[in-house]
C-alpha cells in the first residue's frame, strides 16, 4: 500500500502548494507566469536531450519483431504490417500502434485450467482503457489550444463540437472529461486489483495517474462547479503564448492556479520518467524496422574484425583424420 | 523419466495448487523481496574450468548454483556496471527499453516459463525490472533523487544469483514482444545480462562446452571431421537400404554449387538424423549440386546465448568457408535459433558476402531476391519453390500413419517471419494436419521450454514447466483430432519436444518437416517402400496391402 500512499501524499502537496501560495501568499505572478514559463522549459529541453540520447545510440543489428508472414516468394502473399519490407511499411505499422494499439488489440488472458492446461481468451480491457485514456487527452489538449491562439485554429471547433456530450448543461458538458476519469479510474483500480499488475506496480506507475487525474478533476471543477472567469484565464494563457512576463491580468480563483501548477508539474516531471514512451515509441528496433535483413545489409558502425578459428588452423589440427576419411585437403 | 522433474501428477498437483499468482493470490511486499532457491531441476551445471580456459573465459573454477559462496572475481561488480555501459552505449534498443516500459502488464501472462512456474519474475517485465532496479540505482538519472520511489536497489551478490536463475528462465523466444505496445524486446535484455555474467564466470556448460566444441572442431558436439563424414554416410546406407536408391553427398568440395549448413543435431541426434535423411534424399532426387563441409558443420549458433562476439567468431565460420569452397549461395537446414543470427545478424556482422552470387534455384531458376544481400536461402523457402514448379514427385499418401500439426519454432516465427512455407510444404506431402488453438501458433506460437541454450538434463523440470502451454496445444489437437505427430522446423525443438512429449503427451512423436518429405519422395528406381524412414510401416504400403 505504501507505493499507492506515497504518490498519493505527493499529489496532494502538489495539489497544496499553489493553493496556499495564491491564497494565502499572494503569489500569483509565481504559479501564473514563472512555474509555467519554466516547467515548460524543462519539458522542452528534456523531452528534445532525451530523444537525441537515444537516438545517437546505434541499432546494431536489425531486429525486427516479425507478428506476420515474410516477404519472400512471389506467390507467398507477405503481411506488410506485421512483417513490413520497406520503410513505409514499417512507419505504418508504427503509426497504427500509435493511435490504435494495436498489439494491445491482440492482447489475451491466460487462464489456468484443470490438465494442467490453459486458455488464452482474447482480452480488450487494457485495449480500449488504453485508447479512451489517450485518445480522451489528446482531445483535451487539442481543445486546450483554443487559450493560447487569438483566432481559434481550424481544428478546435470541430472538435469542440463532436466533443459535446449532449447539450443539457451549460456550459456543454464534454465527454472526454468524462472519458478521461472513467479511464484512469480503470487503469487505477486494474493495477490495484489485478494480482499480477499490483506486483509489478511502482510508485512512478501510480504517479503520473494521480496526477492527470488531479488535473483533470481541477479542470472539471473550474468548468462546471467552481467557475473560474474564463476571460482573465484567456488574458493570461495569451500572454504566456507571447513569452510576455507582464504581471498576471487579474483576479482568477486558485483552483485555476492548482490546474496550472499540476500541469506544469506533468510537464517537467515528463522527461524523466516513463511518459517518454510517447516519443520512444517511435523508436523502437523491433518495430520500426522493416524485416529486409536477408535482402540488404544492415551496417552496424561498432561492428570490428574478429579472430575466428580459419579453416587453415582446423585442417592444422584434422590433417591426419581428414586424409583417412578422404577429405579434400589444401595441404597435404 | 529423469530424476530431475518430478513426477507428472506431483508437478501437475504443484502448478494447480501452488499458492501464487497464476491462481490469483496475492503477494504481500516488493516482488525483489519474492524469495527463490536453487535445488535439483531449476539450475544448469556451470562450465568446466577447462572449457572456460579454452574459450579464454574469465574466473574458470568449480562452482555450482546451490553453493553459498559462488567465487564471484575481485571488481565484479565494477565489471558488471562497466559492461552495462558500454551495452548501453552500444545499443539503443537496450537503453530505450529499459527506459520507456510502462508497466502495463500486458506481458505479463505471455511467457511460457510465467505459466509454468507462476514466479512474478518469469513475468516479462519484472524479467526487465531486474535489470532496470540495478540501471535506475546506478545511473545519472533524476529518478536518483527518488530512490524507493523509482523501485531501484542495489547490484549485490544476491542480484547475481536472481539474474542467474531468472535470465536462464528466458528462452529469447520473444512471445512477449508481440504483444508489448512499445514492442519491448526482452531478449535483448536477457541476452545482455547473460553476456555481463559471463563476464563474471557466472555461466552456464550446456551453452559453453557447444560453444568451446564449436570454435574448435566446428560443431556443438565436438564432433571430428572422420567422425562427422561416418556418421553422414551411414545414414546414406541406412537410405539405401530402405529405398534402394544411393545418395551422394561429397564433403568439403570446392565449386559446387551450393554449400548446405544444418545443426550437427540433424547428423547426430535421434529424431534429427531422419530429417538429415529427408535433406538427401531430397537433394538427389533434384539432382542438387551442392557439399557438405565438416568445418562449417554447425548450423546452430550458442554464441548467441553467450554474447555478440562469441555469436559473431562462430557465424563468421560459414561466410570462410563458402570463399574457400566457392560456391555460388548457401542453404540452410531446419533450425530456430540458426535463422534468427542468419536472418538478422549475418550479414550485419561478417558480411558483405560479395564473394557469393545472389541465389537461383538451379532447379527452377527462381531468383530468391530475399536473400539477395546474405545469400542464404532456408530449406523450406527451397523446397516450397520445388513444389510449386512441380518439380517433385511425392506421393503424401506415404505420411498416411502420421497425423500431424506444426509447430512454428519461436525465432523462425518472430524473428523471421517465416510462416506459410513450413506450411505449404507440410499440406503437399502428409494428408493429415491439424492446427493448434490460434492464440498458440504462428506469431503467437509457445516455446517449446528448451531454447536458448538450456536443454540440459539437470533442468528438467523447468524446461517440463516452461514447455507446459506447448504441450497442452498438442494435447488439445491430440484429444480433438487424434494428432500424433508433432512436426517442426527446429533443431533444438527436435532435441527437446521428444522429452516434453513424453512426459505430458506420451503417445506423440516429433518429426522435422523434411522427414516427412524424405517419406513422400517417389524416388528414381527406388524399390518398394513399405517402411518411413524410422522404419515405421507406412499406412496401406505393407505387404498384406498388395494386391
Amino acid at each position: 500500500m505504501k507505493k499507492v500512499l506515497i504518490p498519493f501524499v505527493m499529489v496532494a502537496v502538489l495539489v497544496a502548494i499553489p493553493y496556499v501560495g495564491v491564497t494565502a501568499g499572494g503569489q500569483a505572478y509565481l504559479f501564473g507566469v514563472i512555474v509555467p514559463y519554466t516547467a515548460a522549459a524543462i519539458f522542452l529541453l528534456g523531452f528534445l536531450y532525451r530523444m537525441i540520447d537515444w537516438l545517437k545510440r546505434p541499432v546494431p543489428f536489425r531486429i525486427t519483431t516479425t507478428a506476420g508472414q515474410e516477404k519472400t516468394l512471389d506467390w507467398i502473399p507477405y503481411n506488410r504490417i506485421d512483417s513490413p519490407a520497406t520503410p513505409m511499411q514499417a512507419w505504418v505499422r508504427i503509426l497504427l500502434e500509435v493511435f490504435f494499439f494495436r498489439s494491445l488489440f491482440r492482447n489475451t488472458k491466460a487462464e489456468l485450467r484443470e490438465g494442467p492446461s490453459f486458455t488464452f481468451a482474447s482480452s480488450k480491457w487494457l485495449w480500449m482503457g488504453g485508447l479512451a485514456f489517450h485518445w480522451s487527452l489528446l482531445v483535451i489538449v487539442l481543445r486546450h489550444t483554443r487559450f493560447f491562439f487569438a483566432e481559434l485554429p481550424g481544428f478546435v471547433q470541430p472538435i469542440e463540437v463532436a466533443d459535446r456530450f449532449m447539450e443539457l448543461t451549460l456550459p456543454a458538458f464534454y465527454l472526454t472529461d468524462a472519458l478521461v476519469l472513467a479511464a484512469i479510474t480503470f487503469l487505477f483500480v486494474r493495477r490495484l486489483r489485478d494480482v499480477k499488475l499490483s506486483v509489478i506496480s511502482l510508485p512512478t506507475d501510480y504517479f503520473p495517474l494521480l496526477l492527470i487525474g488531479s488535473i483533470a478533476v481541477a479542470g472539471v471543477l473550474m468548468r462546471y462547479v467552481d467557475k473560474v472567469d474564463i476571460m482573465t484565464v484567456k488574458a493570461l494563457t495569451m500572454n504566456l503564448a507571447q513569452f510576455s512576463f507582464d504581471p498576471v491580468p487579474g483576479d482568477i480563483g486558485p483552483i485555476f492556479y492548482v490546474h496550472l501548477f499540476l500541469v506544469s508539474v506533468l510537464m517537467a516531471y515528463i522527461p524523466f520518467s516513463k511518459l517518454m514512451h510517447m516519443g520512444g515509441i517511435f523508436l523502437s528496433p523491433t518495430r520500426n524496422l522493416c524485416n529486409n535483413s536477408r535482402e540488404k545489409r544492415h551496417v552496424n558502425p561498432w561492428n570490428k574484425p574478429i579472430k575466428f578459428r580459419t579453416y587453415a588452423e582446423y585442417e592444422d589440427e584434422f590433417r591426419e583424420k581428414m586424409k583417412k576419411a578422404k577429405l579434400p585437403l589444401e595441404k597435404e | 523419466m529423469s530424476k530431475y522433474v518430478p513426477k507428472k501428477e506431483d508437478l501437475s498437483r504443484d502448478i494447480q495448487q501452488k499458492k501464487g499468482l497464476l491462481n490469483g493470490n496475492r503477494i504481500s511486499g516488493d516482488w525483489w523481496d519474492e524469495p527463490f532457491e536453487f535445488r535439483d531441476g531449476n539450475w544448469c551445471h556451470a562450465a568446466k574450468p577447462e572449457v572456460l580456459q579454452e574459450l579464454g573465459f574469465p574466473n574458470p573454477r568449480k562452482w555450482a548454483a546451490t553453493d553459498d559462496d559462488w567465487q564471484l572475481p575481485a571488481g565484479w561488480e565494477k565489471t558488471i556496471k562497466d559492461g552495462l555501459k558500454e551495452w548501453l552505449k552500444k545499443s539503443r534498443s537496450l537503453k530505450l527499453y529499459l527506459d520507456s516500459c510502462v508497466r502495463c502488464g500486458a506481458c505479463a501472462d505471455k511467457c511460457h516459463f510465467y505459466l509454468g512456474t507462476g514466479e512474478p519474475r518469469n513475468m516479462p517485465v519484472l524479467r526487465a525490472e531486474m535489470l532496470r532496479s540495478v540501471y535506475r540505482n546506478d545511473f545519472p538519472l533524476a529518478e536518483k533523487i527518488l530512490k524507493g520511489f523509482s523501485g531501484s536497489r542495489k547490484l549485490t551478490k544476491e542480484v547475481v544469483k536472481e539474474w542467474h536463475m531468472f535470465y536462464y528462465q528466458c528462452t529469447e523466444c520473444r512471445r512477449c514482444s508481440i504483444f508489448c505496445p512499445l514492442g519491448i524486446d526482452t531478449a535483448e535484455m536477457t541476452m545482455v545480462v547473460r553476456d555481463l555474467l559471463n563476464r563474471i564466470g557466472v555461466n552456464n556448460n550446456w551453452i559453453l562446452a557447444p560453444v568451446a566444441n564449436c570454435n574448435r572442431t566446428g560443431n556443438h558436439l565436438g564432433i571430428e571431421p572422420h567422425t562427422f563424414v561416418q556418421n553422414i554416410e551411414s545414414l546414406v546406407d541406412d537410405i539405401e537400404d530402405l529405398t534402394g536408391v544411393k545418395v551422394n553427398p561429397t564433403f568439403n568440395r570446392k565449386g559446387a554449387e551450393v554449400l548446405f549448413i544444418t545443426p550437427s543435431g540433424d547428423v547426430f541426434g535421434d529424431p534429427g538424423v531422419y530429417t538429415m535423411m529427408g535433406y538427401l534424399l531430397l537433394f538427389h532426387h533434384i539432382g542438387l549440386d551442392y557439399t557438405i563441409s565438416t568445418y562449417a558443420s554447425e548450423g546452430g549458433n550458442f554464441g548467441m546465448f553467450t554474447s555478440a562476439d562469441m555469436m559473431k567468431k562462430l557465424n563468421a565460420k560459414m561466410y570462410h568457408e563458402a570463399e574457400r569452397l566457392k560456391v555460388k549461395w548457401l542453404l540452410g537446414g531446419e533450425c530456430g535459433h540458426m535463422w534468427r543470427v542468419v536472418h538478422q545478424y549475418m550479414s550485419t556482422m561478417n558480411g558483405p558476402a560479395d564473394f557469393l552470387e545472389k541465389p537461383v534455384s538451379p532447379i527452377t531458376g527462381t531468383r530468391f531476391t530475399n536473400a539477395n544481400a546474405t545469400k542464404m536461402v532456408h530449406i523450406a523457402e527451397f523446397t516450397a519453390d520445388l513444389i510449386h514448379n512441380g518439380k517433385l514427385k511425392l506421393d503424401p499418401s506415404r505420411n498416411d500413419h502420421l497425423r500431424t500439426t506444426f509447430h512454428d519454432s519461436c525465432n523462425v516465427a518472430r524473428g523471421m517471419g517465416m510462416f506459410e512455407e513450413p506450411r505449404y510444404v507440410l499440406n503437399k506431402v502428409c494428408n493429415v494436419f491439424h492446427e493448434m488453438p490460434e492464440n498458440t501458433i504462428r506469431e503467437q506460437t509457445f516455446c517449446c521450454g528448451s531454447g536458448s541454450g538450456i536443454n540440459a538434463e539437470e533442468f528438467m523440470e523447468m524446461r517440463m514447466r516452461g514447455g507446459l502451454p506447448r504441450a497442452g496445444a498438442v494435447s488439445h489437437v491430440r484429444k480433438k483430432h487424434q494428432v500424433d505427430s508433432l512436426v517442426t522446423i527446429c533443431a533444438i525443438d527436435r532435441a527437446s519436444l521428444p522429452a516434453l512429449m513424453r512426459y505430458w503427451n506420451p503417445g506423440v512423436s516429433v518429426y522435422g518437416l523434411h522427414e516427412l518429405v524424405g517419406n513422400a519422395l517417389v524416388m528414381k528406381g527406388e524399390k518398394k517402400r513399405t517402411v518411413d524412414l524410422r522404419e515405421n510401416p507406412m499406412a496401406g504400403f505393407g505387404e498384406d496391402d498388395d494386391e
